[in-house]
């Protein structure tokens, strides 16, 4: 592999798994399988759309990645080095960063904006005078579209997406490399949605960014996503270019996930009848065996129980995990 | 677009976009306010914390400059003078009476500053008694509950913090001191301790003050802090899930930062609640074991004490007994209305 090609690869995860402890009964706890054997890679510049129902793990992937959570076991290799040690997560951090899903808890209520938006110069300390830091977070706040005039304000008087841009900002304060994006518009109106959307875009583009864009609908990564990734019950399912896996979507739950965004075009939306899954998405603490898809998919078979379908490349780029294919 | 009177048709100049003036107003926001004002401007309209809080600063403020200018002071007896023989007139004088060299003396034509609670069994001005009872009183509330805040934060957050092995073990402690009947450990912490301090502060500073109050400040940093630690400790628990935290961590941030930048601030409101109910309760306790007779050192007064004196002549001279105990009950309970006060305006959640 030539230098240029490694790098080329911002973000490789390689059988990442993370078990969370959780208490059953007294004394007794079980692990409880978030994440479990996970791998792909985001290319730099990209953006890299994950999706799948709530409770599957998104969150935890992206936390894992950036080492808030400790990983079970599973590497995180981050522009050609692994994240390991202290000191590699200490510089990681200064290149990773995450914008959260809840615009409310996100924001210290006590903090002005400015302090919240320069919360993370102050950590590394990454500014000489005062006036830097004041005209470091001006343009930030520049960057988000928030005015001025806003900066000595507390969060509680600004609305969803205000908050929002607000945590974006905060994010960006250390020039990073790599963002995670957890749901970052899930909590706004949809009005809303649309222009934080676009912002995220236009940021991309200006300051070089890499994206993993983790949303609970097809509909809203679909626009800003170069590739997406559909997890189900901690695990990959499946793994394509963002137009491959709209037009093709080739694993059993990612053709229901479609047929579930509602289409613009009439004419598209009849002819695609909506695949309605049965029962409810199965407790991470007592996941199937075998494909953890089996309960409600229709095309089950015995073999289904035994183990878990590897993750196949079944046309370029298009990766799925699924029996039948 | 003319519309017809009861026309259900829609009015398309509804639909016109805004024009930028019209946004600029829109996006127009109110003066900014902290939460500190916010909370201040609520307490401010609870008419009782209001009174209760001027009550407390004029008591304060009594027991702070009282002495300065009253002409007896707390420990002298009036009728004993050196190279004269007693006076005994000056003993157990009821309020606004005179001993007799001081009607002598307004007789000839000077002003006597009056007794106005009568003196006490002593002879010694019953007021500046009063007064620095409440002084000690109020320096023992105030003071126990520092020490308890100070203890009680630092164990509270850093168990709430670490969580795990670590929080475990420091709960289990805090539940064995929470078990132990408090009123019996002060009792019995302040008459082993009482003996202990005496031999070990002799000649020293601290002599001065007593080893009863330091001892009575002893059993509050001991059995006291607990149920501060217990409130601190939920209160971290739960912000430290708040996605500010975990963003804070993300950017690098270490637990120092956290605790003092996140934590401690978003559990202010509940820290200074807390405390100002605590002072009451200390004051009560120090109340309790002066009458015991395990308070401040004669002849020192403190409220608890001259109420304990009062009791020998209870049946002639009531009001020895009603002024000590009218000042406690109303100290207390401005005190804790005070409290009450700033929860409600500060934390409303709290208030269940
Ligand atoms: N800190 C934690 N401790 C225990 N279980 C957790 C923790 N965080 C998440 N989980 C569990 O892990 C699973 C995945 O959660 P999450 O990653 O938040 O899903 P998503 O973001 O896709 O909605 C859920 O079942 C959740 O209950
Ligand atoms: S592996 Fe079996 S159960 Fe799983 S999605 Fe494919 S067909 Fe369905
Ligand atoms: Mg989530």
């Amino acid at each position: 592999m030539s230098e240029q090609q490694k790098n080329d690869n911002l973000v490789e995860i390689r059988h990442l798994k993370e078990y969370f402890n959780v208490n059953v009964g007294f004394f007794k706890s079980r692990p409880l399988k978030a994440v479990d054997d996970v791998s792909f890679t985001i290319k730099r510049g990209e953006t890299l759309g994950l999706v799948g129902e709530s409770g599957c793990g998104k969150t935890t992937v992206g936390r894992t990645i950036l080492n808030l959570y400790k990983p079970t076991s599973g590497e995180i290799i981050y522009d050609g080095k692994p994240i390991k040690s202290k000191s590699d997560i200490k510089g990681f951090r200064k290149k990773a960063t995450m914008v959260f899903q809840d615009p409310y808890s996100s924001l210290n209520p006590r903090m002005t904006v400015s302090d919240i938006i320069a919360e993370p110069l102050d950590v590394h300390d990454m500014y000489k005078s005062k006036e830097e830091r004041r005209e470091r977070i001006l343009e930030l706040m520049g960057y988000v579209g928030l005015n001025s005039e806003h900066a000595s304000r507390y969060a509680h008087e600004f609305s969803g997406g205000q908050r929002q841009r607000i945590g974006i900002a905060r994010s960006l304060a250390i020039n990073p490399e790599f963002i995670v994006c957890d749901e970052p518009v899930s909590a706004l109106d949809v009005s809303i949605q649309a222009q934080v959307i676009n912002m995220f875009d236009e940021l991309q583009e200006k300051l070089g960014l890499t994206y993993l864009f983790i949303a609970h609908d097809l509909l809203v990564v679909r626009h800003i996503s170069d590739r997406i990734a559909v997890m189900y019950l901690g695990k990959l399912v499946e793994l394509a270019d963002a137009k491959e896996i709209y037009d093709h979507p080739q694993h059993p739950y990612s053709k229901s996930l479609l047929s579930a965004v509602p289409v613009p075009d009439p004419k598209t939306a009849r002819a695609n009848k909506r695949i309605v899954l049965s029962g409810d998405i199965p407790s991470p603490l007592n996941a199937p065996s075998g494909c953890p898809f089996r309960t409600r998919c229709a095309y089950a078979t015995a073999k289904c129980a035994e183990a878990m379908p590897e993750l196949k490349e079944i046309s370029s780029g298009h990766f799925a995990a699924c029996n039948i294919l | 677009m003319e519309n017809k009177p009861f026309s259900t048709q829609v009015c398309l100049d509804d639909f016109i976009p805004a024009t930028d003036e019209e946004k600029e107003y829109m996006v127009s926001m109110r003066p900014s306010s902290t939460f500190f004002k916010d909370g201040i401007k609520r307490l401010k309209k609870n008419k009782i914390a209001v009174i209760s809080f001027f009550i407390i600063v004029i008591i304060t403020l009594a027991a702070i400059f009282a002495p300065m200018f009253w002409p007896y002071s707390y420990d002298q007896m009036l009728g004993v003078n050196p190279g004269q023989p007693v006076d005994n007139s000056f003993l157990n004088l009821a309020p606004f009476e005179y001993g007799q060299s001081e009607i002598a003396r307004m007789e000839a034509g000077e002003s006597v500053v009056p007794h106005i609670f009568g003196t006490d069994s002593q002879g010694r001005d019953y007021f500046i008694r009063v007064v620095y009872g409440t002084r000690i009183s109020l320096a023992v509330g105030f003071f126990a509950s520092i020490i308890v805040l100070l203890i009680g934060l630092a164990v509270g957050s850093v168990s709430g913090y670490a969580g795990g092995k670590v929080d475990l073990i420091i709960m289990r402690i805090v539940d064995i001191i929470y078990s132990l009947p408090d009123m019996l450990m002060v009792i019995l912490l302040a008459s082993v301790l009482k003996m202990v301090l005496d031999n070990a502060l002799e000649g020293t500073v601290l002599s001065k003050i007593g080893s009863n109050i330091l001892s009575l400040f002893i059993v509050f940093g001991l059995l006291y802090w607990v149920s501060m630690a217990r409130l601190i400790r939920g209160q971290i628990l739960s912000l430290k899930e708040q996605e500010y935290v975990l963003a804070a961590r993300a950017a690098g941030a270490g637990g120092k930062w956290v605790i003092f930048k996140h934590l401690i601030p978003n559990c202010f409101s509940v820290i200074i609640i807390s405390t100002a109910l605590q002072i009451p309760s200390a004051i009560f306790t120090e109340s309790y074991l002066s009458f015991l007779g395990l308070g401040v050192n004669a002849p020192m007064p403190s409220l608890g004490s001259l109420a304990s004196d009062a009791l020998n002549g209870l049946s002639s001279y009531p009001s020895r007994l009603v002024i000590p105990a009218v000042v406690i009950s109303l100290i207390v309970l401005s005190l804790n209305l005070f409290g009450d006060g700033l929860r409600d305006a500060f934390d409303p959640k709290l208030n269940s």
